[in-house]
């Protein structure tokens, strides 16, 4: 049952990732990767409120937690993104990127975690 | 890709994708559990590993003449998109923090992007020295 609620999250939170990604990237600077630290910090606030909360049912945890935020953020296309900018010479783009992807992401963690319920 | 048709098998790509990749890092969450307040072990290989990968991944792409169009949505946006995380990353910090483990919060939050980087540029090294000895 767990293995399914995880697939559940998952196969709506890498296709929302993708569209929220191009919906940003579309409207935005494309120099700045955007999108990512946009699914990021929103997935980090989600995960925040549902692992924050005492009550949190394992089916919950299971299927917002590890499913939807798991696959809604990505650790790999923000690595990928950070060392395309460095190997094009935008040094401090890349440098800002991680930067403010820690301290965006970990805010909104933390944000997510004092507001759940 | 413009067409709805192409934009739907694209999504169903990435979902499956995501399936898989978030099964793989569920099932070693399972095998390996190290969640808070233990140090978030786990997380920081799978993260690491999911960006090895993309490296090598990216490299092989740009490598090949013309690529299937949904295999870099399946593989990179889904797959290792799926299996690593970001939230979790951030979470744990606020976790170890929440258990009062503040040296624990440091090492892991610091240590995550650095391992990150450096496995993502090891992966396209890596790859694009393999394809210069093979044809050079």
């Amino acid at each position: 049952m767990t293995v399914l609620l995880v697939a559940a999250g998952a196969a709506v939170g890498a296709p929302l990732r993708y569209l929220v990604d191009r919906w940003v990237q579309s409207r935005l600077d494309g120099a700045f990767p955007w999108g990512t630290l946009v699914v990021n910090v929103v997935g980090s606030f989600v995960l925040g409120l549902v692992l924050g909360s005492p009550s949190v049912s394992s089916a919950v945890a299971a299927l917002v937690a590890t499913g939807f935020c798991g696959a809604l953020t990505t650790y790999s296309t923000f690595s990928y993104e950070t060392l395309r900018l460095i190997e094009d010479g935008a040094w401090s783009r890349g440098a800002a990127n991680v930067l403010v992807s820690m301290a965006a992401g970990l805010g909104a963690a933390a944000l997510g975690w004092t507001l759940a319920p | 890709m413009g067409t709805a048709r192409g934009q739907a098998s694209v999504l169903a790509a990435i979902a499956a994708g995501g399936v898989l990749g978030s099964l793989a890092r569920h099932g070693a969450g399972v095998l390996w559990p190290s969640s808070p307040p233990a140090w978030p072990v786990t997380t920081l290989l799978v993260n690491a590993s999911g960006c090895l990968l993309i490296g090598v991944l990216m490299a092989v792409l740009l490598d090949l003449t013309a690529p299937h169009r949904l295999l870099r949505p399946f593989l990179g946006i889904g797959v290792l998109g799926g299996y690593t995380t970001f939230s979790t990353y951030a979470v744990d910090v606020q976790r170890l923090l929440v258990d009062g483990r503040e040296a624990a919060a440091l090492t892991y939050v610091l240590l995550t992007p650095v391992v990150a980087l450096v496995a993502v540029w090891l992966g396209t090294a890596a790859t694009r020295a393999w394809r210069r000895r093979r044809h050079p």
